[in-house]
């Protein structure tokens, strides 16, 4: 009876670990099959590297370059801001604050994180937007720059609290050993424990990174949503997740504009994959 | 003989708790002075203080007098920085940096001065001849200091340090974490290294400090009971508690 009961919640948890994997699986041939649906008809270089972007028209022209640089734009655009600061956050948490200042720099840094993307989205229109088009009088504040620094705001946790993770875990004996041979704070970080950490927190830069490219909601409503080559950071542009968030609603399904936002969603995949494989790359790196 | 520290009624505190107790000793230079007492006495406690590494316990308190070179270095003003290129300290667990070997050497006087390269090229050699590994290492100057073995990585902290040029050097328990052979080849350099600096070395193992110290003191529950000669210490103890420790009755 024990014995069956046994074999009955081995399975059941065996059941449920595979689950995962299989849709998984589902998902992304899905994906496959949708999406190379479409290069039945397109060339993929063309759809990779064509400069326009009209899926309706007649005949419609598919190619994504315009979404791709958009979406790069924005991610670059936000990683410049929010490294720099997330970094220097984590060392400053890690090593330089005081135990009752870092545990409110945390809770402050998972605050953060806990804002859902649609409000900041929302914040950055009514507050940002309308800022950066004073600034730099531009006739609107829907740009790249805006994107990019409202993406900036939900990049900064991630990068913050794993680079944290990985300055924490180097050993302390680092530290006193670069103290004791007569360096300063500053120079035990930056010479011993910031290059000890550096796997890890590289991996949190791209984790940052990924979170930022797989954005959907505030770039939407942010970046002015334009399908055109982007020349500059303070021009609307559009990025390949908005893309499909917007159209595929309209999109008739089996139509080539189906299948073409079904196969922004392979690159948008790919480019994923890659730098989460990446990442974790350097995670491992840190552990072992 | 000056005494190159010397040490006039200090207390410390961690927090409330009163770690060391009206210490007052000196100790010779190019001697090497064990302290050796049983875990928790206060030891490397002591040793801690001679390089102000206990600055980085939060909550700790000193009072007292704590003089290198006739310097008190228990002064708010002290620049520590200075203080511990002066006084170096080699830990119980060898802890050479995730760099490569040269990297390790050259970090002490790369923080401290500017260097050409063929300025640290010569400190590496001497550094890493000073403790018996230039012959061993010198074809993997490049390779990660941590693919090293213990011994070779204690020795690597060792030669890090004299790199600086210190006068003194602190150990703490630094062989506990080595095996008997290589044990002996440590306090082997020990004695070449006491030519040239004071080193104080803080040890649970009796044997060596009888085997390689010049000077001993015993310590219990964060006072100094003893200190004196290492071969008066060991064959004709004046404090009873000494001779009960010495002779293993605890600890």
């Amino acid at each position: 009876m024990r014995k069956c009961k046994e074999w009955i919640i081995e399975k059941l948890v065996f059941l449920c670990g595979m689950a995962s994997i299989v849709f998984v699986g589902l998902i992304f041939l899905f994906l496959l099959k949708e999406g190379l649906a479409l290069f039945a008809t397109v060339n993929p270089l063309e759809f990779l590297a064509g400069k326009k972007w009209y899926p309706i028209s007649e005949p419609p022209q598919m190619g994504i370059l315009p979404l791709i640089l958009g979406s790069l734009l924005v991610t670059v655009g936000a990683a410049v801001i929010s490294v720099p600061i997330g970094v220097s956050c984590a060392i400053y948490i890690a090593e330089v604050a005081p135990a009752s200042i870092k545990n409110k720099l945390k809770a402050g840094i998972e605050l953060l994180a806990a804002i859902p993307s649609v409000v900041l989205g929302f914040i950055g229109m009514v507050t940002l937007v309308p800022w950066i088009k004073q600034l730099f009088h531009l006739p609107t504040g829907l740009t790249a720059l805006s994107g990019s620094i409202m993406l900036a705001f939900m990049a900064m946790p991630t990068i913050v609290s794993i680079a944290e993770d990985a300055l924490y875990s180097v050993p302390k004996s680092y530290r006193e050993g670069a103290l004791a041979l007569g360096a300063t704070h500053w120079q035990a970080i930056y010479r011993v424990i910031v290059p000890a950490a550096s796997s890890g927190i590289v991996a949190a830069v791209m984790l940052g990174i990924g979170r930022v490219i797989g954005e959907t909601m505030a770039v939407m409503m942010i970046t002015g949503n334009s399908a055109v080559m982007p020349e500059s950071i303070l021009q609307p542009v559009r990025t390949l997740t908005a893309t499909i968030a917007a159209e595929m609603g309209e999109a008739v399904v089996g139509s080539e504009h189906y299948f073409g936002l079904f196969a922004v969603g392979i690159v948008l995949f790919v480019i994923s994959f890659m730098i989460n494989v990446t990442a974790d790359l350097f995670l491992h790196k840190n552990r072992s | 003989m000056n005494a190159k520290i010397v040490v006039d009624k200090l207390h410390l505190w961690y927090g409330d708790f009163l770690a060391l107790k009206q210490v007052t000793t000196q100790i010779a230079p190019r001697r090497i002075t064990a302290i050796i007492g049983p875990s928790g006495c206060g030891k490397s406690t002591l040793l801690r203080v001679f390089n102000r590494m206990n600055d980085l316990v939060e909550g700790v308190r000193m009072s007292g007098e704590v003089r290198v070179d006739g310097e008190n270095i228990l002064l708010p003003e002290t620049n520590v920085v200075a203080l511990r290129k002066k006084v170096g300290m080699v830990f119980q667990r060898p802890n050479p940096f995730p760099l490569s070997i040269y990297e390790n050497i050259v970090f002490g006087p790369h923080i401290h001065q500017q260097l050409k390269k063929s300025e640290l090229d010569a400190i590496v050699e001497q550094s890493l001849s000073s403790v018996s590994l230039w012959l061993e290492l010198k074809d993997k100057l490049q390779k990660s200091a941590l693919g090293l073995s213990l011994e070779q990585k204690q020795r690597l902290c060792i030669a890090r340090l004299i790199a600086v040029k210190p006068d003194v050097l602190l150990m703490d328990e630094p062989c506990s974490s080595l095996d008997p052979q290589a044990t002996a080849r440590i306090e082997e350099l020990m004695r070449e290294l006491k030519h040239n600096y004071t080193i104080v070395i803080v040890t649970h193992n009796m044997q060596q400090a009888a085997r390689v110290s010049d000077d001993t003191g015993f310590m219990l529950l964060g006072e100094l009971v003893e200190f004196d000669r290492t071969e008066k210490v060991f064959t004709k103890p004046a404090d009873k508690r000494t001779e009960e420790y010495i002779t293993g009755r605890y600890g």
